[in-house]
């Protein structure tokens, strides 16, 4: 409870912020309105106004619940007004990339440590590229993927692919490498083999390292879809979601797809979270 | 038979760093993955080359460097709007609030045990989709995508400086209340400084994200110049070069943005553990 009291205040305090602003910046246009038809609205008369129009510059929280809720329960699933529909089409591209991203870099983590050479090569190249900014140009890659015929989950899981990539690819290498001299020395006076002190050392000591890296590997990979979703040709995907509803003046919709895509991020780092408690536990690393 | 070659070149490549590494001195750590980009280039060149790639889909390096070269105007006046209007103004209005803000909530830890969690929370979200919004908001505008950066680099670097400002230990807090330190005192001459390193952790990691944001932005709307428009447009016209040199502007922008920031940072943080050689 004393943890929770923080978090709710603070909470409490947010929605209350969103709901005075939301009335401020909504006001000008049911003004207008009201001037337009020649009447006057009282105090109570514009609050009410500006928390319940179609379209507002900002909309009111409980018109994004209400929203999120049609969107997630009051459509068929497989409705493209609906949200669970969009948010699967995003989850399916996220978890393939995500999938081929974290399994290239543990394989390329695996042999950065265990070979000098392609861990001179590599690794500078692996950490500089962190600077640039590529999810920029990941409409792009739909696009020229489009151009020769590479549609659907593929192009959007090549993205989420690429940023999931690096911060396994850096985790991992740091977390193979976490086992010191002295542990190492341990494994060569068993006389074990380069395969044996892999797979009973390195492997399981970077288990932690291993799921830090996947928690921020997996915001990014969603990230990577999202963003994907957003040229113009995309229809389902809670990206173009995003977009329509900018080309539309859908507020609501903006803000309910942003919701989702929270819940979506949060629900899939808490899983990693709970796998992560689950390995740990029963590996006897958890603290 | 063309594969003959390009198989040639990265054995012939690949071996000669094998033996560089072996040497492991000061000179080889820089010259292997300086040969192993330089290989990366001219195998690209040669397979785009030697199977005729046609540049819609992969400009073979030369290419992209004509038209950067042919370009240099153009891609300086999106460079300006997006990254100098766009990106650094807002990375450094984001910072600069995320830091106060730090500091102000650091007095209360009630509003610490509240502000952290959710700051976590908030800086795993996919933010970049608030762009459609405050493009509607603040315009076409680089003030527009200074919004993004804002929101973006915000909660990263509020949750890098709380705890940076928890990083004294009791013993370093005794000492300077033995010395009878205020608040502010103890802040500026202790505090501070120790929260540096936390702090630098924060504006690296947000360096890209400014660009990201920055660039993204674009793809919501724009005025006719810019890189995320670039983008978006040449990749209308087909003209792929032009798209890579924009890619390459952004690059060795975000390295530089980076560098620059690591470096002040080992000028600031120079007892740091981590900066000493």
């Amino acid at each position: 409870m004393t943890r929770a009291l923080p978090v709710l205040t603070v909470l409490a305090a947010i929605i209350l912020i969103w709901y005075l602003a939301a009335i401020g910046m909504n006001a000008q246009w049911a003004e207008d309105q009201a001037a337009r038809a020649g009447t006057e609205l009282t105090t109570g008369q514009l609050i009410a106004d500006t928390l319940s129009q179609d379209r507002p510059v900002l909309p009111a929280p409980h018109q994004v619940a209400a929203g999120l809720w049609d969107g997630v329960f009051g459509q068929a699933i497989t409705s493209k007004r609906s949200l669970v529909y969009h948010a699967m089409v995003t989850l399916s591209a996220t978890m393939a990339g995500f999938a081929i991203g974290s399994l290239a870099g543990i394989l390329l983590a695996v042999g950065i440590v265990h070979d000098r050479t392609m861990d001179q090569s590599v690794m500078p190249w692996a950490v500089a590229s962190q600077t640039v900014p590529i999810l920029a140009i990941a409409p792009m890659v739909i696009v020229v993927l489009a151009s020769i015929g590479v549609t659907g989950l593929l192009p959007k899981a090549v993205i989420s692919a690429w940023l999931s990539f690096f911060p396994v690819l850096v985790g991992m290498v740091a977390g193979l490498r976490q086992p010191d001299a002295m542990q190492l020395d341990l494994m060569r006076s068993w006389n074990a083999s380069r395969s044996q002190s892999f797979w009973r050392l390195r492997l399981p000591s970077s288990m932690p390292y291993l799921f830090a890296s996947l928690k921020v590997a997996v915001a990014a990979a969603l990230v990577g879809t999202i963003v994907g979703e957003l040229p113009a040709g995309a229809t389902s995907g809670l990206g173009a979601r995003l977009l329509s509803g900018s080309y539309y003046g859908q507020t609501v919709q903006i803000w309910s797809a942003l919701f989702m895509a929270a819940a979506l991020a949060a629900g899939l780092v808490v899983l990693i979270g709970l796998i992560e408690r689950i390995t740990l536990k029963r590996m006897g690393l958890a603290r | 038979m063309s594969a003959l070659p390009i198989l040639a070149v990265w054995l012939g490549a690949w071996g000669l760093n094998a033996v560089l590494a072996r040497l492991n001195t000061r000179l080889t750590r820089i010259l292997v993955p300086l040969i192993f980009g330089a290989t990366l280039l001219v195998l690209w060149e040669m397979i785009v080359r030697a199977y005729a790639v046609p540049s819609v889909i992969l400009p073979a390096p030369s290419q992209i460097w004509a038209s950067f070269a042919g370009n240099i105007p153009l891609l300086w006046g999106d460079f300006v709007q997006t990254i100098l209007k766009g990106a650094l103004s807002g990375w450094v209005m984001g910072a600069l609030a995320a830091i106060v803000t730090a500091i102000a909530i650091d007095r209360s830890p009630f509003l610490q045990r509240g502000l952290l969690p959710i700051g976590n929370f908030v800086a795993a979200l996919p933010i970049i989709g608030i762009a459609p919004i405050l493009v509607m908001w603040f315009g076409f505008d680089w003030q527009s995508k200074a919004a993004v950066v804002v929101v973006m680099v915000f909660f990263p670097i509020l949750v890098n400086m709380v705890a940076g400002l928890a990083a004294t230990d009791a013993l370093q807090r005794d000492l300077m209340a033995t010395w009878s330190a205020g608040y502010w005192q103890s802040l500026f001459k202790m505090r501070l400084p120790a929260a540096m390193p936390f702090l630098f952790n924060g504006l690296k990691i947000t360096t890209t994200l400014a660009l990201i944001g920055a660039i993204v932005a674009e793809f919501f709307g724009s005025p006719t110049r810019g890189m995320g428009f670039r983008i978006s447009t040449a990749v209308g016209q087909l003209d792929l070069p032009l798209v890579w040199a924009e890619i390459l502007v952004a690059a060795i922008a975000g390295s530089l943005f980076y560098g620059i920031v690591s470096l002040i940072e080992s000028r600031v943080t120079f007892w740091h553990p981590s900066q000493r050689r």
